[in-house]
């Protein structure tokens, strides 16, 4: 499985999940979705889990999955943002699921990432991340032990928190912090207004709410850890189906709209913003994939390659997504138009799981703070 | 032969050349002869024409053989040569004996390249170009005035662009050759740039005759042939290292890293940015290998020659800026004798200073965007005032 080579399978996966999104994911039933009150419909959810398979295709067969691997499950993920594609994926797919692969087997954990993954249950992670890494700085505490455990605190701000059946959530205890899944059912929720209606966001209120433990202070920051890092992998694929699809339009209004007699591709202000857009979005699809291979097979270190990624892909989904209402002119200003839908999702992806200013600082502690001094370049100083 | 050679046997061909001609024992010419002759030379060439006739992407297979026997980078030594005359010359020569009598000393490097294409007056426009072509008996006489020609002066054989009907649109009045740059009425000068060195030429040629054997393509059809050239110079120019942090970046990070008395978190955080740049760029070139076919290089060559030139700029002028007033200063503008080559090697000033030609050699970035928009996105073209005008009819100046 070489590096940036996708399979015949994968391929077929690709076409697939697009024609999936084409007939469930149409403009007009997003926009639908986001603004009512649930904001995904259900029976499309349970389809896509237990029909197409692809909530979980990196769980292994042993857990109820299809034994695939990240990079299918990326082929899938980059057609969904391509769409904006409705459902709890940020929690579940991107985050719970990625989180339940890595804790040790358990009935807990095995029923709960079997609904999972069929889509019959869906779940949110209301873990707090510090520039998507581990954050130590856990304020929801947890009284008694084991499955036995009482959680206390608020959650805020938690992506995908109204949708969930289950939410995972990391709480500390008298031995440190642990993961523990707990029943919407037994929480509070406060339903938030967000600035991109697709991606929803409650504050979760835990009172003495009843959890169950997935992994202990020995395995959470680990399994917390590598959740994240394919959370962020995944987000960054994402940005990448949603910039694509705004390059697509872009360049399509730019070939059908005319003024001063012309088509507006022809002029070169629109055409050059296209080609560096174009540029952008080449950069960003090398690094996302780069990333979820180098989870896949481990050819990289998986805190840089998704630091680059997140980095490259946040910065350039924003950008792409902001040139594109540019080049649609006034159209692309309106309500009506489905160009506001990925600014907004851009500037959400931007800001979830560490800034791209976050992961750039993280790649200069990787890279320049540890650089070593083999060969300067000459300088010149003034001598003949 | 009909089954394509694999990964296993192209590694073992190249380990047999480099065991019975060691590049650290024998000369230079007679090493890569051997490697023309095994067909290692350019792997998707036919064999018998310093190929194998197999997937180009099997060449990283035996360059990391052949180099890391200690054999050179033959595109360093004969850049012309390797990047842009052998894939013309294999593809448009007039028959085998042709290719055969160019592409062997070209290999070798005993015959070194130059590209004859931009005049005064044809830059972008390089299809509005005057240098004239006539057929007399079996020869055709050559008169015009190339520039920006690297290498001319160790040149043995130039690819030359020039016109041969000046009736028709531009693009269609243009023939392709091959120009003795030995011949009578072929005048080589020295052309100094602003860094104070002359890396590139003009050349003046008079009356200079070319055997119509050394035509490349139809008469007419230069147009086309040059797009060959000019795909493979875009994907030589920008082709990046492979190794992560390689290239130019490692220039600025080097610098970085020696001087951390000049540290700031501003000049850090835009250090990252160029890194992550470069970074994806190499990513990029990475994916564009692994989705490359055995068809040549496509028009996403041009992202990496256009990111590789700006990056360029942007890390040097990180470097200077990094530097402050330690940077404005300089070794010399003198023309260091007769070496008239570009030393990249030079002081970090001087290859600042030469970075504002990266933008424009090879293609501005300008032309860059254009095909980008045009060919990949598939964006209708610019109006053009010279439309379907006769050449002889087009304002110039």
């Amino acid at each position: 499985m070489a590096e940036f080579s996708f399979t015949t399978e994968q391929q077929e996966l690709r076409a697939a999940v697009r024609k999936f999104c084409a007939d469930n994911f149409d403009e007009p039933t997003v926009r639908t979705l986001m603004e009512s009150d649930v904001t995904y419909d259900p029976a499309v959810w349970l389809r896509l889990g237990s029909e197409l398979g692809v909530l979980g295709m990196s769980v292994p067969e042993a857990d109820g999955g299809v034994g695939g691997s990240l990079v299918d499950q990326a082929v899938a993920v980059e057609e969904f943002g391509a769409a904006l594609g409705c459902g709890p994926l940020f929690g579940t797919v991107y985050l719970a699921i990625p989180a339940l692969v890595a804790c040790g087997s358990g009935p807990t954990r095995d029923e709960l990432l079997a609904a999972l993954v069929e889509g019959e249950r869906t779940a949110a992670f209301a873990v707090n991340d510090s520039a998507g890494g581990f954050d130590p700085n856990v304020t929801i505490t947890a009284a008694g032990s084991g499955d036995a455990a009482v959680l206390t605190g608020t959650a805020a701000r938690v992506v995908d928190a109204t949708a969930a059946d289950v939410i995972l959530v990391a709480a500390k205890g008298s031995d440190g912090v642990s993961l523990y899944a707990v029943d919407a059912a037994a929480v509070r929720r406060t339903p938030l207004v967000t600035m991109d209606l697709t991606r929803p966001q409650a504050d979760v209120i835990f009172s003495d709410s009843p959890a169950r433990l997935l992994a202990g202070p020995a395995d959470a920051e680990r399994v917390i850890t590598h959740a994240l890092q394919v959370g962020a992998a995944l987000l960054a694929v994402e940005a990448v189906g949603a910039a694509q699809h705004m390059l697509d339009l872009s360049v399509e209004y730019s070939k059908s709209r005319l003024q001063f007699g012309r088509h507006i591709g022809s002029f070169q202000a629109i055409k050059h913003r296209l080609a560096d857009m174009l540029v952008d979005l080449e950069h960003a699809r090398s690094t996302a994939y780069h990333a979820v291979w180098a989870l896949t097979d481990g050819t990289d270190d998986p805190e840089l390659a998704v630091s680059i990624a997140q980095a490259v892909c946040s910065a350039a989904f924003s950008r792409i997504a902001a040139d594109s209402i540019q080049v649609h002119g006034g159209i692309g200003f309106t309500w009506e138009h489905q160009a506001h839908l990925y600014f907004k999702r851009a500037a959400t992806d931007a800001a979830l799981l560490g800034s791209a200013e976050s992961r750039r600082a993280r790649v200069a502690e990787l890279v320049l703070d540890s650089a070593t001094v083999d060969e300067p370049p000459p300088v010149a100083v003034g001598i003949a | 032969m009909t089954t394509a050679f694999d990964a296993d046997q192209v590694a073992k061909i190249a380990l047999e050349v480099v065991a019975e001609h060691d590049p650290k024992q024998v000369p230079l010419p007679e090493f890569l002869g051997a490697c023309y002759d095994a067909g290692l030379a350019w792997v998707h060439f036919p064999e018998g024409l310093g190929g194998l006739g197999t997937s180009r992407g099997l060449q990283a297979v035996a360059d990391d053989i052949l180099q890391g026997a200690g054999g050179p980078v033959p595109l360093g030594l004969n850049p012309m040569g390797y990047g842009m005359a052998a894939p013309t010359v294999r593809e448009h020569a007039q028959t085998d004996e042709i290719k055969k009598f160019f592409l062997r000393p070209l290999a070798t490097t005993e015959d070194i390249w130059c590209q004859l294409f931009s005049e005064p007056g044809a830059g972008s426009d390089l299809a509005g170009l005057a240098t004239s072509a006539v057929l007399d008996g079996d020869d055709w006489v050559i008169n015009g005035q190339k520039v920006w020609t690297s290498l001319a002066h160790k040149a043995r054989w130039g690819l030359l662009l020039a016109r041969t009907d000046v009736d028709t649109p531009k693009h269609k009045g243009l023939t392709y050759f091959i120009l003795d740059m030995h011949a009578p009425g072929v005048e080589t000068r020295p052309l100094r740039q602003m860094t104070g060195q002359a890396e590139f030429n003009e050349v003046y040629i008079t009356d200079a005759r070319i055997p119509d054997s050394h035509r490349l393509g139809a008469v007419g059809d230069g147009w086309r042939v040059a797009m060959t050239t000019l795909m493979n110079e875009r994907s030589a120019l920008g082709a990046s290292g492979s190794r992560r942090g390689a290239g130019t970046i490692s220039e600025a990070v080097q610098l970085w890293a020696s001087r951390p008395d000049l540290h700031t978190p501003v000049l850090r955080d835009r250090l990252t940015t160029l890194w992550l740049r470069a970074e994806a760029q190499r990513l990029t070139s990475e994916r564009s290998r692994a989705s490359a076919t055995a068809g040549g290089p496509g028009p996403e060559g041009s992202i990496g020659k256009m990111v590789g030139a700006e990056l360029n700029q942007r890390i040097y002028e990180f470097c200077m800026d990094l530097l402050g007033p330690e940077g404005i200063l300089y070794h010399g503008y003198a023309m260091h004798g007769t070496h008239r080559d570009g030393d990249w090697r030079g002081p970090i000033q001087q290859r600042y200073l030469r970075s504002r030609a990266n933008t424009i050699e090879g293609g501005t970035s300008e032309v860059m965007r254009n095909i980008l928009g045009e060919r990949v996105l598939g964006l209708p073209g610019d109006l053009r005032a010279d439309a379907g005008m006769p050449w002889k009819d087009v304002p110039r100046g």
